[in-house]
């Protein structure tokens, strides 16, 4: 008969090399069902543990605890104990069990949540997260979670450093939407609309055999997004896109359609009114703000039409031809607009003239050099992977066998390479 | 023709003085006039004068010209046994001409009851060739019910019927007639689509074809690019037109109007160098244009860059040609070309470009001009950019360098985005397999 006290003595042992974990991992599974039962008790035991020695033992203890309804003086106490273990544990142990431990962490982010205070958990699941993947490429359950406390923290930055890995090996579908999605609202956050529209592309343009309302969040932001960096929104989707999504996605974004109608009349007065009506849609989906910036952008994509066709213009003329109150409005539309590097041009305040400049950019510094041999190493490096790739599938069994089956006789001329449905 | 470099300093001088010298020449523009419907009804004959005139009638404001549309219409399908098109014209005049030009009823019940027992004899005509099963009779009798059919103004059957007669024809002749009955029928039909068709097939028969019926074909063909708004096709197609037409196809078009729609489209869609070649230097086509002066004078005009007196002589124009029944649709559109294309050109070969002297050439406001020209930089017509300060357009050159940078860069991170992106939903893609052999293990 085992007890707990037997268990602990147990870890104590064999936690010093790889062979004896394994010993200490099956012994552990098999006392799995009383740690459980005990589940109440097992708190007052983890101080004979070391989270960074016995890893494997505490987190086997640790986790029955979170099963157990959670108040707010006991999240108080759990709180501090499993950000310790997690900053401290060994990342080899918690790799033997990694459902163990994603689980773990998933209680975590619940009760910092439920303390209101998302902040303090940002850190330690940014280290969960490196501790459990297996490379940079590899996207964990806990990046969402992740993420997700980042958005609510309001540390964008922190959030930057995972998504700025390239990853490509996914668990999870729903990882990758969530991934994707919270991390495009992250670079919302940080204005960085290039990269955000990158991966809200990326969430509606994945699989999916049905629809989800990931997809139609992300779709709506997508277009909200892209009127603001590029002043113009496509509704066609690319042909890679499931059939599902191109079915579905524009019936459910209705508001958001007419939104691009109206932009695309260039009449700002006609976009106002058209967003002061639709309000509460767009503030249900809390993407008022984003709206906002609609609205906004079209100042600027006006302003920036003008410096394609003039070279001095009044301030008066400006805000005419944009649709502006007061030649004041528009210096401080200009004004905003050399400061954010969005147009190159000099204001003449004696005469009120704006004068517009050409990109003084010559692509002839060190830096941009630099810049473009980077980026030359960093597409060789990924047409390489995309080679890599496409062998792997091409020798994969699984791959074959669907796709033979899809072609039901062979004929000589059938030899294109790869069937129309894995047009990727 | 003058040699090219007396005309290029002609060319300057416009340039520089113009507006001043515009007042002195006063040219006679006859077409400015109130259009003659008599004079214009005369060029045709057939069908296409009735609907020309109703067409005039339709979409003309003035009364008196109206009334006078209406009336040689009425006398027109008088001769004829259009009862359907006389009922129409009688509705429309309305007794506004007097009891001459009243509903008779007598003339419309005759004619319909001897169209009666015409196509019942026709009818039985067919049915016994039909049972001798001889080709040519047949064909006959199918051409007869056509010519029926259109003589009353029921175009669809006049068009199943021609096409009937297709089956029939053994010589090529009888197919080039086919296609010119079925051409006739649809261009009154408005159905250009089988007007292109039937011009290519015609064209395709092996014999060589007269003369006059390559230029009746050059016309339809032309006209029905024309409809579909391929100006230049259009353009290419009238000026192939040959000098064997005259007056021959005035059932379709006049020679006059070769002219024009050849005339304005080339305008509207040529560079210089083949309005020279096509237009100007086209012996053929010289000879059309002959026959409308004002338009000879307009290409003239804007090819030696006097854009004024080629804008007015294309404001006198534009109100009989928007009586035209096919080129009203198209005016407007041809005129912006025009202007566009005048404005373009005028503009070409400076580095700056004073906008009070060009808006005093093309005879607007500086502020009118600068519109115009900011729609055109827009649209990356023209490269310039305007200084509004001191109103001077000036020529924007492209530098080439950086704009092959800029477009590598952006092209390489486009690559970099999908390349990524695809690698992700391959990778979705793969794993949705993985789950699915997973379950069925």
């Amino acid at each position: 008969m085992q007890s707990i006290e037997n268990l602990v003595t147990q870890i104590q042992g064999l936690s010093s090399n790889a062979s004896d974990i394994t010993a200490l991992k099956d012994y552990l599974k098999a006392g799995e069902d009383l740690l459980r039962s005990e589940s109440t008790r097992l708190l007052s035991f983890l101080d004979q543990l070391d989270p960074s020695k016995h890893s494997l033992g505490y987190l086997y203890f640790l986790e029955p605890c979170m099963y157990c309804s959670i108040t707010k003086e006991r999240a108080n106490t759990l709180v501090p104990i499993i950000a310790r273990f997690i900053t401290s544990c060994s990342a080899e142990q918690i790799r033997y069990v990694p459902e163990k431990f994603i689980n773990v962490c998933k209680r975590y982010k619940d009760q910092v949540l439920l303390l209101e205070a998302p902040i303090r958990g940002v850190g330690p699941m940014l280290t969960a997260i490196r501790k459990i993947q297996s490379s940079t490429e590899h996207l964990t359950t806990l990046h969402p979670e992740f993420l997700q406390l980042c958005l609510l923290a309001k540390c964008y930055k922190a959030g930057l450093s995972v998504l700025e890995d390239d990853i490509y090996e996914i668990n999870l579908p729903r990882d990758f939407f969530l991934y994707c999605y919270y991390g495009g609202m992250i670079f919302i956050g940080q204005k960085r609309f290039r990269k955000a529209l990158e991966l809200l592309h990326n969430v509606v343009t994945a699989p999916m055999s049905s629809i989800n309302a990931i997809a139609v969040e992300a779709y709506k932001k997508y277009i909200l997004v892209s009127l603001i960096h590029h002043g113009q929104f496509s509704s066609t989707l690319p042909k890679y896109t499931s059939s599902a999504a191109q079915r579905n996605l524009k019936n459910f974004s209705q508001p958001y359609m007419e939104l691009v109608n109206t932009y695309n009349t260039g009449k700002i007065v006609e976009l106002e009114t058209y967003v002061q009506t639709n309000r509460e849609k767009f503030e249900s989906d809390n993407n008022l703000g984003l709206v906002k910036q609609v609205v906004s952008s079209m100042y600027k994509r006006n302003i920036q039409r003008l410096t394609q066709t003039y070279l001095t213009l009044s301030l008066q003329d400006i805000a005419n031809t944009v649709q502006l109150n007061s030649s004041k409005e528009a210096e401080m539309h200009v004004l905003q607009m050399i400061q954010d590097g969005e147009i190159f041009a000099t204001i003449n305040q004696k005469d009120g003239m704006v004068r517009f400049l050409e990109d003084p950019e010559q692509y002839k510094t060190c830096e941009m050099i630099e810049h473009i041999d980077s980026s030359i190493q960093r597409i060789m490096s990924l047409s390489k992977k995309l080679t890599a790739m496409d062998e792997l599938i091409s020798c994969d069994p699984l791959y074959l066998g669907k796709a033979g089956r899809e072609r039901q006789r062979f004929d000589f001329d059938d030899f294109d390479s790869v069937p129309q449905k894995f047009n990727i | 023709m003058e040699p090219e470099d007396e005309q290029s300093n002609s060319m300057m001088e416009e340039i520089c003085s113009n507006g001043g010298e515009e007042s002195a020449r006063t040219r006679p523009i006859i077409s400015g006039e109130q259009l003659d419907v008599e004079a214009y009804a005369s060029l045709y004959q057939g069908r296409t004068k009735i609907t020309r005139l109703m067409f005039i009638a339709d979409h003309c404001d003035i009364a008196s010209m109206q009334l006078e549309a209406l009336r040689m219409a009425y006398d027109e399908i008088k001769k004829g046994e259009n009862t359907q098109l006389f009922r129409e014209v009688v509705k429309k005049i309305d007794g506004r001409l007097g009891p001459n030009y009243a509903m008779d009823e007598a003339w419309c019940d005759s004619v319909d009851r001897r169209a009666e027992q015409r196509k019942e004899k026709l009818e039985n005509e067919l049915n016994a060739y039909r049972t001798n099963l001889i080709k040519e009779s047949i064909r006959m009798g199918y051409n007869d019910f056509g010519d029926f059919y259109y003589a009353h103004g029921a175009l669809g059957d006049a068009f199943k019927s021609y096409v009937r007669t297709r089956d029939y024809c053994t010589t090529s002749k009888h197919i080039i007639h086919m296609c010119m009955s079925a051409i006739l029928v649809s261009i009154e039909m408005g159905q250009f689509t089988h007007v292109t068709s039937y011009v290519s097939k015609a064209e395709q028969t092996p014999e060589a074809l007269e003369p006059v019926t390559i230029a009746k074909l050059r016309c339809a063909a032309g006209l029905a690019h024309l409809e579909a708004r391929k100006y230049k096709l259009a353009a290419r197609k009238f000026l192939e037109v040959g000098p064997d037409l005259g007056n021959s196809y005035n059932e379709v078009i006049a020679a006059q109007d070769v002219a024009t729609y050849g005339g304005l489209c080339a305008l509207a869609s040529f560079d210089r160098a083949e309005l020279k070649s096509k237009v100007i230097d086209n012996v053929n086509f010289r000879n059309f244009l002959e026959l409308v002066p004002e338009v000879r004078e307009l290409i003239n005009d804007f090819y030696s860059s006097r854009y004024a007196s080629c804008l007015d002589y294309l404001g006198n124009l534009k109100a009989n040609l928007l009586l035209d029944i096919h080129l009203h649709d198209h005016v407007e559109t041809l005129y912006d070309q025009i202007r566009n294309k005048a404005l373009i050109q005028y503009t070409h070969p400076f580095v700056s470009v004073d906008l009070h002297m060009m808006a005093n050439a093309f005879k607007t406001s500086v502020a009118g001009i600068e519109k115009e020209l900011e729609a055109l930089i827009t649209d990356n017509q023209i490269q310039a950019r305007i200084d509004s300060h001191n109103k001077i357009l000036y020529a924007r050159h492209a530098d080439q360098r950086n704009a092959t940078f800029q477009r590598v860069l952006q092209t390489g991170s486009e690559f970099d985005q999908d390349v990524r992106a695809m690698l992700l939903r391959a990778n979705l893609l793969k794993h949705e397999y993985n789950v699915r052999a997973a379950r069925k293990l």
